[in-house]
């Protein structure tokens, strides 16, 4: 069996009085699309805080390609090659796409005006931009120093995926893709999530929209209670069953036989 | 797409609606053509008001403002405010002609040390908002009042005077010598200003640091989570403000001639007007540093119009407020297309 | 039972002499100014804290923040009212609105006295002693029109005064130097109605050093033949003169001002400004206390000078160019007495 890429072993989180994560594990394979679901209030948001560097657990242990991985910040877990594209986005909207998608890892000329006084190489940024985007299939939109905010959505959202898969080394971590869009875009979002999959990156999707998880998802993840609840094949169970599973009107047998 | 297509062959956009696309897209246009409209007005209107001379009068009229005002506009840029402009100025400047003029220190090591005055207070300014999150306004409306008083203690309250200055430090007087340019009289002080607003323009639009101060105007949050450390870079740039107050407290003893705690007691508001009228948003992340250089100089356009004219002075007030509440109405009327 | 009449007797003494104590609970007295900013109204408490230590009158002192703060005056009022003091000295920043708290103060049995500034009505204060301004101005118009002689008759005269708001030690200098240059000054409650060509402008400093050069700047433009500058104080004439240098017209020009600070009145040593009339706050002060201590004593209200309906603390042409019939005293003489 090929090693996981991303992997949580007993992962704790409390504050105060109340355990938001009560020893969860996680796994993510090579290549393949993991869907959490799970209802509101069960702790999927903080597993994924956990696993981005947005908070660290209190116990347990998470692994990066096999290797022990601490988190101390976004920037960590970011450095280490997991990109995450939270539900706001994290865009600017006054800035154009290329400038969006170079924040905070912006590429320096090469000659002395680069190294000593920190201009930018705009030209190169602009191209590689362009790249990534036509890559995923993003570039209908394209004038590349166009600000943010004239985008529709699903264009923004594109933005925001292609900025996590141009970056992602390891994994990309996608936080609601498809909450605030319409059918058309979020028909073109699964597509370019699809498309960054084909391109070897795993993705963990967080989702509540049953039909796109059950669409893409290679293996979906149920989260309840704060911890693991199953791990299940969308091919060989259905929506009534996943959701049944995560309100708990149901168990799942693999917890029966455990 | 095929939506916003529709949408858009059924609504023909109007010549309003053409305007407000434009200015969107170039929003220093605003400005600037408040102020080629006003140099028209007053040319007709005032006697002299387009000779060299009171153009170039004007310039030095705004040269210590308008530099107050870059440094306003950077802190302005990240969604704060920094009130405390004008008293940071009167207390470096305070502190150079108490070392060079009473003290006797050289008078370099003087403004040296009136400079890093300047990075202190704004080392201090925006320590207090980053560590301890306090707001911009209340941290700096703080530090002003602070300020202030070391303003009135290191000083005993007195002026140092410009014939004291001449005989022993004349060098912090260098931003108010003045040379010719044709009929232009300019002083350094003018072309300190430019300079200044020449540096931040490059290093706004040019390198990493820019970006990433319009990205915490804009939205902190999502600047954090796309991996700026947002507390350095507010941190330096409220550093960079206390810098540029360092440089405009040299350039104001020039333009004063002589070191007074009393002067330029509304120099923190007519910055803030600067950087309004200039177009820059109040809310942050939105303008061009080109726009506060610009506010500037409408503003001393209007004063020297409607002085040459012999209007009272209650009128220039009556105007900068109008300017004010017009630049913001147009800032607001333009953002509609955003959301 | 000796030692318990002893004590007994020692109580009661006791008991006495804390009366006796509240009986000679020393006077109070507030002064309150305009700000704590300007060495005028520093010198003008001090004067007041020394007075009050020799006479054993107790000072409170307040200040509002900056010039026109009448909030803070109001409070430091209504402070005072509360503390029982005997008298209060008071330099009103807006000498109209805070006479509703002198009447109260008044109504305590306080005695207040308005220094420097007289209210609006000025016999709301039960005195007031302060510089005769209009003198003040008039000692200088006089001073600039027996310097320039014949040439008096054609001068073109540069008015900077505060702000816009013409508080009424504004109008006063004005009016005053308007007269003494020999200009009909009108209606002497208003500044800027005279017709006469000789006035290029009036301008305004916000009497500061910035604000004098700005407005000097705008009057030369609209007339670079200004030979005579009237400036409000000395701060203001400083950056006139400032402005008159980088115009290179720093020769032939006369400047004049009011106050009598100490960088004013080296700077008439220096011939930046020919002439200041020199004003004596920390006499003010000095004399605000003997007269709360005389009304506390027995109840003695103060006198007008005699001719004017205030206390004049007196006023001094300071010059080291004298002119015939306009007595004055020199710079070195002026230092002795400056303020700050």
């Amino acid at each position: 069996m090929t090693q996981n890429v991303l992997e949580a072993r007993g992962l704790t989180k409390r504050y105060g009085r109340v355990t938001a994560l009560d020893g969860c594990d996680f796994d993510l394979r090579p290549g393949e699309i993991l869907a959490v679901i799970g209802d509101n209030g069960a702790g999927k948001s903080t597993l994924i805080k956990a696993l981005s560097g947005a908070i660290q657990p209190d116990e347990g242990e998470i692994r990066l390609d096999g290797r022990p991985a601490h988190f101390a910040s976004p920037l960590a877990a970011r450095q280490s090659g997991i990109e995450t594209v939270y539900q706001t986005l994290a865009l600017s909207p006054a800035l154009s796409i290329s400038d969006n998608m170079f924040m905070g890892r912006e590429i320096r000329r090469e000659d002395l005006l680069g190294r000593w006084f920190g201009i930018l190489d705009r030209a190169r940024m602009d191209r590689i931009a362009r790249e990534k985007l036509s890559e995923l299939g993003l570039l209908t939109i394209q004038n590349i120093g166009q600000r943010v905010e004239t985008l529709s959505g699903g264009q923004r959202q594109g933005v925001a995926v292609a900025r996590a898969a141009a970056f992602g080394s390891k994994v990309v971590i996608l936080d609601e893709p498809t909450a605030a869009l319409g059918v058309k875009e979020s028909r073109k979002v699964l597509d370019l999530i699809l498309d960054v999959r084909a391109r070897g990156l795993p993705i963990v999707l967080i989702s509540h929209n049953m039909p796109h998880v059950f669409e893409i998802a290679d293996r979906i993840h149920v989260h309840r209670l704060g911890r693991r609840l199953c791990l299940i094949d969308p091919k060989q169970h259905s929506m009534s069953d996943a959701v049944a599973y995560m309100t708990g009107a149901k168990v799942p047998e693999e917890v029966l036989a455990a | 797409m095929t939506e916003a297509t529709v949408a858009r062959f059924e609504h023909r956009r109007t010549t309003a609606e053409s305007i407000q696309h434009f200015l969107h897209r170039f929003p220093t246009m605003v400005p600037v053509i408040v102020l080629i409209v006003s140099v028209a007005g007053f040319a007709l209107a005032a006697p002299n008001f387009m000779s060299a001379f009171n153009l170039s009068l004007i310039l030095q009229q705004v040269a210590v403002v308008g530099t107050l005002a870059a440094a306003q506009s950077l802190v302005i840029l990240t969604a704060g405010i920094d009130l405390s402009v004008s008293a940071v100025m009167v207390l470096c400047s305070v502190i150079m002609g108490k070392l060079a003029v009473e003290m006797g220190v050289p008078v370099p090591i003087a403004i040296a040390a009136g400079i890093a005055a300047g990075l202190g207070t704004g080392w201090v300014n925006g320590t207090l908002v980053t560590r301890l999150r306090l707001p911009p306004f209340i941290t700096t409306l703080g530090t002003l009042n602070i300020f202030i008083a070391l303003v009135y203690y290191l000083s005993g309250r007195n002026t140092i005077r410009s014939q004291d200055i001449d005989a022993s430090a004349p060098l912090l007087k260098l931003f108010g010598q003045n040379f010719r340019l044709g009929g232009f009289v300019i002083t350094y002080g003018v072309l300190l200003m430019l300079a200044v607003f020449a540096v931040l323009y490059v290093a706004l639009n040019m390198t990493a640091w820019g970006k990433r101060v319009y990205a915490i105007g804009d939205d902190a949050e999502a600047a954090a989570l796309a991996g700026i450390r947002v507390n350095r870079v507010l941190l330096s740039v409220y550093v960079t403000a206390g810098l540029i107050c360092g440089l405009a407290a040299w350039s104001s003893i020039g333009r004063v001639g002589s070191v007074s705690p009393t002067s330029f007691v509304e120099a923190n508001l007519e910055s803030i007007t600067a950087v309004v009228i200039g177009g820059i948003s109040l809310f942050g992340g939105r303008g061009s540093i080109a726009a506060p250089l610009i506010g500037a100089i409408i503003v001393g356009v209007f004063n020297s119009g409607l002085r040459l004219m012999g209007v009272d002075v209650l009128w220039q007030l009556f105007a900068t407020g109008w300017l004010i509440i017009i630049a913001v109405a147009v800032d607001q009327w333009i953002r509609k297309i955003a959301s | 039972m000796n030692t318990l009449k002893t004590t007994a007797c020692a109580a009661a003494a006791l008991f006495a002499a804390t009366l006796g104590a509240n009986a000679q609970e020393p006077t109070r007295a507030c002064i309150i100014t305009k700000t704590d900013i300007n060495p005028f109204f520093v010198k003008m408490k001090e004067g007041a804290e020394e007075k009050g230590r020799e006479l054993g009158v107790e000072i409170m002192a307040y200040a509002g923040k900056i010039d026109g703060d009448h909030e803070t005056q109001q409070q430091a009022m209504e402070s005072c009212i509360a503390a029982g003091v005997k008298g209060i000295l008071l330099v009103a920043s807006d000498p109209k609105a805070i006479v509703a708290q002198v009447e109260q103060a008044q109504a305590q049995g306080i005695l207040v006295i308005a220094l420097d500034t007289p209210l609006e009505p000025a016999d709301a204060a039960d005195a007031t002693f302060a510089t005769d301004n209009y003198e003040a101005g008039r000692l200088i118009g006089a001073w600039a029109r027996g310097t320039l002689g014949d040439a008096a008759q054609d001068a073109k005269v540069a008015m900077l005064n505060i702000n816009a708001s013409q508080p009424s030690v504004d109008v006063l200098r004005n009016q005053g130097f308007t007269e003494g240059f020999g200009i009909d000054p009108k209606d002497n409650t208003r500044i800027g109605d005279e017709d006469d060509p000789r006035i290029v402008g009036q301008d305004y400093t916000d009497g500061n050093e910035e604000g004098g050069r700005r407005a000097m700047e705008a009057l030369f433009q609209r007339d670079p033949s200004i030979n005579v500058v009237y400036t409000i104080n000395e701060p203001a004439a400083a950056g006139a003169a400032e402005a008159l240098r980088a115009f290179g017209r720093q020769e032939g020009v006369t400047i004049v001002s009011v106050d009598g600070g100490c960088p004013g009145v080296q700077n008439v040593a220096d011939g930046v400004i020919g002439a200041t009339s020199q004003q004596y706050p920390r006499k003010m002060a000095e004399m605000g206390i003997e007269a709360i201590a005389a009304f506390a004593k027995d109840g003695t209200r103060p006198q007008n000078t005699e001719g004017l309906s205030f206390t004049d603390t007196g006023v001094q042409l300071v010059t080291d160019k004298p002119v015939e019939g306009v007595p004055s005293i020199t710079s070195a003489e002026g230092l002795k007495l400056c303020w700050g």
